[in-house]
């Protein structure tokens, strides 16, 4: 009795704690269906009606906009300032390395709120009006270490003799890096490209003390939350996980596919 | 930038090569000398910069000081792209986002040369892979990668073809296999390989000239069996092949020998299998040469002779008996004797060792720990 | 999401041993640009940080209005007037930080060690792992608000059944600020210990178990110290976003004023009643007392090479 129950305490155990991590996930999505009025709190019925007509609440699809265009200049520039400190750290050699990585190092490691509140104090002290320009600054500081450690792993894996043998094959310096450097990185640079979007989609708390008048999604969440939050932006979150978890299970299932087949060619 | 398609060979002329790195000096004023259409290894242990003299024929190291001639044109300080050289990397280095046949086509297509699928898949056939082309180089066995690095290579004529141990991945009958296949195919296409090897058995089956270097320098060069006959250093006599050393002062000279005394014993070498003639000299004979006597025989101008000597150790190989033998003062001396079935000589027996004079050679140096007191 | 990077960068150093290129300009032109970059929008503002906090009121009694100075004084007033705050902050990230360990190690153990046979399955539940990533992290936050507000179904069941008094409520207690805390970033526990635990060789476990034999001694002499680097970048990756969070613990999700961490006290004085140097002060202190953290723990545990 004893050992049979060992042996499913663990299985036992993963599966309510997988429960515990998605049961938030499970309201919101049943909440983005309630056929609300005014403020999202208690069940009143079935309805398509918020999917339907997700713009029907003032504001939240402009801030959902605001928020999609923001990630993306945002991942664009620190995915390109990124990729570039992680292949000059793993590829070339030079003095200040350790300087380097400590200065890539220190913004991971300070809270959110610090670096929110330094760069709005240094927008304030230069006189510099908060919008658009300065959420992206700030999120483009915020992710760029991210992105660096995530494509360092990638640059670290890639045998240097295959940009060699590009180079001896006849190509410059340009094309081995558009031909063989970029090609193989581009798992890498993809999946950093996709966290500093998620990063950058998600952040409240830096958002918050530089964006000013403009209004992002978690920003109209925050604001909306004192007098409970509309099922329109239940429906707005609910369907970026849905496209995100479908997109991350496909990947997977792909390179799965692809594992299987390298094996089968052998 | 591109070369021209030449279908030849070229010479390879190193002059005066010195390549320093922060800390060390990897090789040390390399002169060599290669000519066009052979096949020619550089052999030595890791780190005796025998893959740096590589990297430098192929541009991705820039010489510290000295030339690099390729067809007598210098290209010491041109960019891998622009050298009529191609490499077969150690790690094959075959793009896995490419298939096979893009992989052999890639040089072809960086030179704009015309039809570049189909001479690479020509190339493909000669190494007996045209059924693979559009695999990705993942899905195939070594062997096979092996293949496609060098049909990479080749595909694209160069005037040199540098190869970077490339057969060190290989499991040991693969191994063999592919040295006979490479050795076929250079004779076949002509071109001038420069190979860079630790295995001194490759080197000897497949080069027409073996270069044995030791610590950024080239200690003697020649064809694999003169190297063998005749080694002129400690270390070219104990890397390639095994060697028995004598040390001795010369104290005899005649016309066409020397003597030297090693403890009481005389050891003759032909003078002119001899690098000194006068003071302190190694004397070498390889163990296949010597000979086992279970009783003394007779003295003879033209035989070495010492002994006798407890035998310490045989070793069973199969084709041959290898015999470790102590001799008082002058330590062990291995030799081998063909397993022609009928050896009678069992450990602990007292034996005599014997070998012609003519398969002595003595060396230009002497051994790291002898003492020197002249 | 982030932090999860955290777990596949101990100490990595390049696969290969080709030497680095030394092309010095190259170098510098790849790196420069990101680095001025974190110049401009990292360090200067950090420096703005400090130089706000020193500042005092430049006289003309207006609110937000604030001149250079060298006013010291304006930590030790921060400090005396925000001390519960301050402690409040780190109790509840030091609980939510072992919470989230105990919570998160064996679902770590399970899905990098015992569902190695099953990739496919592994795959699956990493994806679960962080799954709660996709969703808004204040979606995620006001979900459980409501889960636990007053008239809901669990305050009412835990008051008709005593645990509650009939007049006492979830939100707004220290318990539900620290529930949150710990549920928003298990993710951020679960996968460096996953990272570290994926890598353990089984075969250690049998040769402990040859040797020690009792399970408990395997796992406190061989598991747990293996899964050491795992937990050192787990707990500092979730303790460092919880000190400085203050989503969690603001009224409008499960806190109270009774909850305030320094962060809702530098929101308040920075974005309403703009009192900078004081948000300042806070600021930089919790920098500090950071910063002093990570070196200890880095030093006390030899994983320097972060990053």
């Amino acid at each position: 009795m004893r050992f049979a129950l060992g042996k499913w305490a663990l299985p036992l155990y993963t599966v309510l704690a997988f429960i515990y991590l998605l049961i938030p996930i499970a309201y919101t999505f049943v909440f983005s269906f309630n056929d609300s009025f005014k403020s999202n709190i208690s069940w009143r019925g079935f309805t398509f009606n918020n999917w339907l007509n997700v713009c029907g609440e003032p504001g939240v699809c402009d801030a959902f906009g605001t928020s999609v265009l923001i990630g993306v200049v945002s991942t664009v520039l620190a995915t390109i300032l990124g990729t570039m400190i992680a292949i000059a750290l793993v590829r070339y050699e030079f003095k200040a390395r350790s300087q380097v990585s400590l200065l890539l190092f220190l913004p991971m490691a300070t809270p959110e709120i610090v670096l929110g509140a330094g760069l709005a104090s240094q927008f304030f002290n230069m006189g510099v009006t908060k919008g658009l320009g300065t959420v992206i600054v700030a999120h483009v500081m915020f992710c760029l270490s991210f992105v660096v450690v995530t494509v360092k792993a990638r640059v670290a894996s890639l045998d240097p003799a295959l940009e060699e043998a590009g180079s001896d094959l006849y190509a410059t310096p340009a094309q081995v890096f558009r031909k063989v450097t970029l090609p193989l990185l581009t798992p890498g640079i993809m999946s950093a490209a996709l966290l500093a979007f998620a990063l950058s989609f998600d952040d409240f708390i830096i958002t918050n003390f530089n964006a000013g008048p403009v209004d992002t999604f978690p920003k109209f969440v925050y604001t909306a939350a004192a007098k409970g939050i509309p099922a329109e932006a239940n429906v707005i979150g609910s369907a970026v996980f849905l496209v995100a978890i479908i997109a991350v299970v496909l990947v997977q299932l792909n390179s799965a596919r692809k594992q299987k087949r390298l094996l089968a060619g052998k | 930038m591109a070369t021209e398609f030449v279908a030849r060979g070229s010479n390879l002329d190193l002059v005066g090569i010195r390549k320093e790195f922060p800390g060390f000096t990897a090789i040390d004023d390399l002169d060599l000398h290669i000519p066009a259409g052979e096949f020619f290894a550089l052999l030595g242990p890791s780190g005796c910069g025998k893959t740096t003299t590589l990297r430098l024929v192929a541009g991705l190291e820039e010489p510290t000081s000295g030339q690099i001639l390729i067809g007598g044109k210098d290209v010491s300080h041109t960019k891998p792209h622009e050298r009529p050289v191609n490499t077969v990397f150690q790690s094959y280095a075959l793009f896995p986002h490419m298939s096979v046949l893009e992989n052999v086509a890639f040089g072809l297509k960086q030179r704009k040369i015309a039809d570049p699928l189909k001479r690479a898949s020509e190339a493909l056939d000669l190494v007996q892979l045209g059924h693979l082309a559009g695999r990705r180089p993942q899905q195939l066995s070594g062997g096979q990668q092996q293949r496609v690095a060098l049909a990479r290579a080749l595909v694209n004529r160069p005037s040199l073809l540098l190869l970077d141990e490339p057969l060190g991945a290989l499991d040991l009958k693969l191994r063999r296999e592919m040295q006979i296949e490479l050795k076929a195919i250079q004779i076949e296409v002509g071109l001038t390989f420069l190979h860079v090897t630790h295995d001194q058995e490759e080197a000897m089956d497949m080069a027409d000239t073996v270069a044995v270097m030791n610590k950024g320098h080239i200690e003697q060069m020649g064809a694999p069996e003169k190297l063998y006959d005749r080694p002129k250093t400690v270390f070219v006599s104990k890397f390639l092949g095994q060697s028995n050393l004598f040390i001795g002062k010369i104290v005899e000279t005649s016309a066409n020998s020397l003597s030297i005394d090693v403890v009481g014993y005389k050891i003759s070498v032909p003078k002119d299998r001899a690098e000194k003639h006068t003071g302190k000299i190694a004397i070498g004979v390889r163990p296949e040469k010597a000979d086992l006597f279970q009783n003394k025989p007779a003295d003879s101008s033209s035989q070495n002779l010492i002994g006798p000597g407890e035998v310490k150790d045989i070793r069973f190989t199969g084709v041959s008996n290898q015999f470790l033998v102590d001799v008082p003062n002058i330590g062990l001396v291995t030799v081998f004797e063909q397993n022609e079935g009928n050896s009678t000589v069992e450990l602990g027996d007292q034996v005599w060792i014997s070998w012609k004079v003519e398969h002595s050679f003595g060396l230009a140096d002497l051994p790291a720990d002898t003492l020197d007191e002249e | 999401m982030a932090f999860a990077a955290f777990g596949h960068s101990g100490g990595s150093k390049s696969d290969f041993k080709t030497p680095r290129k030394t092309s010095v300009k190259v170098a510098m032109a790849l790196l420069i640009p990101g680095m001025l970059y974190l110049g401009l929008f990292f360090i200067t503002p950090l420096v703005s940080l400090v130089v706000t906090s020193l500042e005092v009121p430049d006289g003309s009694g207006e609110i937000g209005r604030y001149a250079y100075g060298f006013e010291i004084s304006n930590y030790w007033t921060v400090i005396e007037t925000y001390w519960p705050h301050i402690a409040r902050s780190f109790f509840y990230a030091l609980m939510a930080t072992i919470l989230g360990l105990l919570i998160s190690y064996p679902l770590a153990y399970f899905i990098g060690v015992k569902a190695r046979r099953w990739p496919i399955l592994q795959g699956l539940m990493l994806t679960l792992v962080i799954a709660p990533f996709f969703i808004s992290f204040l979606l995620r936050t006001f979900a459980w608000k409501q889960m636990f507000a007053n008239e809901s179904l669990i305050v009412t069941t835990l008051q008709s059944w005593g645990v509650l008094a009939p007049d006492q409520y979830l939100v707004g207690t220290d318990f539900m600020v620290i529930f949150g805390l710990t549920y928003n970033f298990i993710p951020f526990m679960t996968l460096p210990l996953y990272t570290s635990l994926e890598r353990l060789d089984i075969r250690l476990l049998e040769a402990g178990s040859d040797l020690y034999a009792n399970p408990a001694k395997v796992f406190a002499r061989v598991t747990l110290p293996l899964s050491m680097p795992g937990i050192i970048s787990g707990t500092l990756m979730t303790f460092i976003p919880i000190a400085g969070d203050y989503v969690n613990a603001s009224s409008q999700f499960l806190g109270s004023s009774e909850t305030a961490m320094i962060g809702n006290v530098v929101e308040a004085n920075f974005l309403r009643i703009n009192d900078y140097p004081s948000a300042s002060a806070l600021s930089v202190l919790l920098m500090a007392a950071i910063l002093a953290l990570v070196t200890f723990y880095v030093r006390r545990s030899g994983t320097e090479d972060l990053l």
